[in-house]
Order: structure tokens, then C-alpha cells, then sequence
């Protein structure tokens, strides 16, 4: 149960069983839910956590943004990197 | 003015009935009897009509949610319409097989209350025998694999253990804790001079919580709940009225605050009767105090309005009789001379009395406020 907050490239993200991540009809906006907690993430943490499914690893998830979005992989990745560790900051992601 | 959007989250409180007795329960002081509570289908077409609506979130409390035999039902109803479900709980009547049941209907989150950190001062303060059952508990949940956090209510007779509570919900296997120093309404209100911390002890238990987040940061996120007293500006109660939050009481009277019964001259919608939506968008009680029309000065043409939403309501009606009065904690009202008053008297008290929640209360009449 306890969070890790060593994520690098050859982690494999996954939410937590107790943080629900869906989209909302009513807002029509995906969103984030845990203990006592709403978030509303932007477009591109809602890419990323689409992708964190406790199998792929931050590397293949960043070359899946970096292809899809037409930059390249170092920026992605460093940027998926610093979004995870401020995530499982928060109890949102274990690595 | 913000456009008003849907609510974000519901207070389920599926029964007043609670094995303890604590003296700063939240409750109203009249409590629902168990012959008039919500049935099952009832409260499964609410968390229905709640999620259509809008709400992500639905906490279920009371009491003690637990008394229900139907608990599982209802979790099992709001999981399904999609919502983040979180009991919060006693734990004193549960067992591993129904936290399993629980868990199995599809339970997101287990919030657990310990009222101190040792049995006997637990026991006191609750007015039941429960403290080591609750480890018990908090034991089976971390089995199960079911997130926890420990809810401790802090006031004058356990701060000085908030070390040690600390320790134990680390102790306890809790991801997360919540520090929540006492709400002064209900139950709170008659037992103020007992429960009331000083300006010292509230420096210290911020002191403390401070310095335990940075040592456990990553293993244990530590929620901070202040009293307003002693602050400058009042609290954006419920984060303004009718905005985000709606709670449902055990027979289904709907209310933008848990203590909004508290206010004599509204009435409120009963889920029996009408739409979660009709109450919602349309009723009184949710209009009354809902963004910034309805405010007094110094709250409509101050920069804050819309920063605090005017303070809670239920406390300028304690303090002043007048619920749509500006939130007397605030330095700016005419009347924040009562707040400093009340703590001053509460700082001065020494061996005040602690009256135990009970059915029987409602006969004793309820108290005018202990600010005048």
C-alpha cells in the first residue's frame, strides 16, 4: 500500500486501488478521486494517466506521447517524470 | 457572480444511532429515532439522483453508518452509479467478514476515528469501551488492503497527546490522517468550556502537525481541520453555502450544512417528497445563503466576499442570534468582540463540566449560545 516516490523511466505507474480516475458526463471532463479529494487534470495529465496502467513503463509512455504529439522523447520524458513524482506526492500514483 | 454548477460531494448520515457518546458529536441535539430513518430503496434512488446530479463523492456517516444492516446495499448502489465512497466509521461494531463485505461492494476508502491515543482516555472522551477494538480494526482494514485514515478530533483534553496520535496512525498502517480540532456546533457547543483549547495549545498543535508532515512526508499525509477562533478572517464554511456540498440526514431532509438545523427559520426538503435536483437547484434553504446577494456589510462590498462567502452561517446565528449576520470571527464585524469574549471565559475555565450525547437531551431544550 505505501507510495513509492522513486519513479524513474523503468517504472511502471498505476493508480492506487482507492483513487479513481474517470470521466465525468455531467462536467464533461475527466476526473481525479480520492480521500476527501477532487482534481481536475489538464489534457496532457489526462494523456499521461490514461497510459499509467501498472504494465507500461515511463519510457514506453513517453514515446507513446512523444509519437502522438510530434516532440521528442527526452522532453516527454522528463516531463511525465516530474508529473508521476508530484502525483505519487500526493498518493495519486504508486510506482 | 460564479454560475452555480453541480455539487461535488454528499454526507450521507444513514442513522443518529452511534454506540458512543462522544461530547462534540456533530449531530443536531435532536436526534432522528431508528423508526424514522430512510429504507434501503429510498436511500439507493438518492445516490442514484446524487450521481446524475453531478456529485462524485459520497461519505457515508451518521452516527454510526454501521448500525445498518443494509450498509453493503448502499455501497453497493453508490459504486455502481459511479461514485468515490468513503465510511466513515466508529469501527466498534464491525468484524473482518463485514469489512470484506464492505469491500466487496465495492468501498473506496475506510476513515476511521480514534477519539486519543491510549484506551483510557479514548474511553472517557467517547463514553464507551471501544479504543482497542478500533486497533482491532484499523488492523483488518490494512489486511484487506483498504486504504485508511485515521480522523482524530483534538481539543483541550487530548492535544497534549498529538505526538502520540500521531505515532499511532503510523502505527496503524493509515496512509493518511486527518487532525481535526473540534467544530463548535451541536453537541460541541454545550461542552465549549471543557473542549475549547487555548491560544498556546492551538500554536503547539500547529507546531506539531507541522513538523510531522515534513518527517513523514511520502508515508503518512497529515489534513489539517483549525478552529476559526483565534484566526482573522472566518472560514469559507462548506466553501460558501449550496456551492459544493449537500448532506442528507437519516430521515431525508436535505441540508447545505451538517448543522444547519441549528438555524430556527428554515425549513428543509425532504428526499421522500422531492428530486435531489428540485432541491438543489430550487429550494429555499439552499437559496438562502447561497452566493453573495443575501449579505449584510461589511461581508457585500468587502474584496473577501467571495474569498470566505460571508463565514459560516450557524456560527453567527451561535454567537449573535442572527444567522444571516456577518461571521462574528471575522476582525471586520460589529460584533467580533463576542468571539474574543467566549475564548477569553473558555481560556479562564479550568474544571468545566463534559456532558455525554444522549437521546434525551431534546427536553433539556437546546442552549442559546454561549456567547452572550
Amino acid at each position: 500500500m505505501s507510495t513509492t516516490l522513486q519513479i524513474s523511466a523503468t517504472s511502471t505507474p498505476r493508480l492506487p486501488r482507492h483513487v479513481k480516475f474517470r470521466f465525468d458526463e455531467t462536467r464533461d471532463a475527466w476526473v481525479i478521486l480520492g480521500p476527501e479529494r477532487v482534481v481536475f487534470p489538464d489534457d496532457i495529465a489526462v494523456e499521461i494517466l490514461k497510459r499509467c496502467d501498472g504494465e507500461a513503463n515511463v519510457e514506453t509512455i513517453a514515446v507513446d506521447l512523444a509519437q502522438g504529439f510530434e516532440v521528442t522523447v527526452e522532453t516527454v520524458r522528463e516531463d511525465v517524470l516530474e508529473f508521476l513524482r508530484d502525483m505519487a506526492e500526493k498518493g495519486f500514483i504508486e510506482g | 457572480m460564479t454560475e452555480l454548477g453541480p455539487p461535488l460531494s454528499l454526507l450521507a448520515e444513514v442513522s443518529h444511532r452511534c454506540p458512543l457518546r462522544c461530547g462534540y458529536c456533530s449531530n443536531t441535539l435532536a436526534l432522528d429515532p431508528a423508526s424514522a430513518e430512510l429504507d434501503t430503496a429510498n436511500w439507493c434512488r438518492v445516490l442514484e439522483e446524487a450521481a446524475a446530479l453531478g456529485v462524485l463523492q459520497v461519505h457515508f456517516s451518521g452516527g454510526e453508518p454501521t448500525v445498518r444492516p443494509d450498509l453493503e446495499k448502499l455501497v453497493a448502489c453508490a459504486s455502481a452509479a459511479g461514485l468515490y465512497t468513503n465510511l466513515i466509521t466508529a469501527g466498534v461494531l464491525l468484524d473482518r467478514t463485514r469489512i470484506q463485505a464492505l469491500r466487496d461492494a465495492g468501498l473506496d476508502h475506510f476513515q476511521l476515528s480514534i477519539q486519543d491515543s491510549s484506551a483510557a482516555s479514548a474511553d472517557k472522551f467517547a463514553g464507551f469501551a471501544g479504543h482497542a477494538k478500533k486497533l482491532e480494526v484499523a488492523r483488518w482494514v490494512g489486511e484487506l488492503e483498504l486504504a485508511l485514515t485515521i480522523n482524530a478530533v483534538v481539543h483541550r483534553g487530548n492535544l497534549p497527546n498529538l505526538e502520540s496520535i500521531i505515532e499511532l496512525a503510523v502505527e496503524l498502517g493509515a496512509q493518511r490522517l486527518e487532525v481535526a480540532h473540534v467544530q463548535y456546533y451541536g453537541w460541541a457547543r454545550l461542552n465549549v468550556a471543557a473542549l475549547l483549547p487555548t491560544a498556546e495549545q492551538l500554536d503547539q498543535a500547529t507546531a506539531t502537525v507541522e513538523a510531522a508532515r515534513e518527517r513523514l512526508r511520502g508515508k503518512l499525509r497529515i489534513d489539517y481541520v483549525i478552529p476559526d477562533f483565534h484566526a482573522q478572517y472566518p472560514k469559507a464554511c462548506m466553501d460558501g453555502w449550496g456551492r459544493r456540498f449537500l448532506g442528507v440526514t437519516p430521515t431525508g431532509k436535505v441540508l447545505p450544512c451538517q448543522a444547519a438545523e441549528t438555524i430556527p427559520d428554515l425549513s428543509f426538503d425532504n428526499v421522500r417528497e422531492h428530486s435531489l435536483e428540485e432541491i438543489w437547484y430550487r429550494s429555499p434553504a439552499f437559496q438562502r445563503f447561497r452566493g453573495t446577494d443575501w449579505m449584510p456589510e461589511p461581508c457585500r462590498s468587502c474584496d473577501r466576499r467571495e474569498i470566505d462567502w460571508g463565514g459560516c452561517r450557524c456560527q453567527a446565528l451561535a454567537f449573535t442570534g442572527d444567522a444571516a449576520a456577518t461571521d462574528p470571527v471575522c476582525e471586520k464585524s460589529p460584533l467580533h468582540h463576542l468571539v474574543t469574549k467566549a475564548t477569553e471565559e473558555a481560556n479562564r475555565s479550568t474544571e468545566a463540566e463534559y456532558t455525554y450525547r444522549s437521546w434525551d437531551y431534546r427536553d433539556g431544550g437546546a442552549p442559546t449560545g454561549f456567547g452572550s
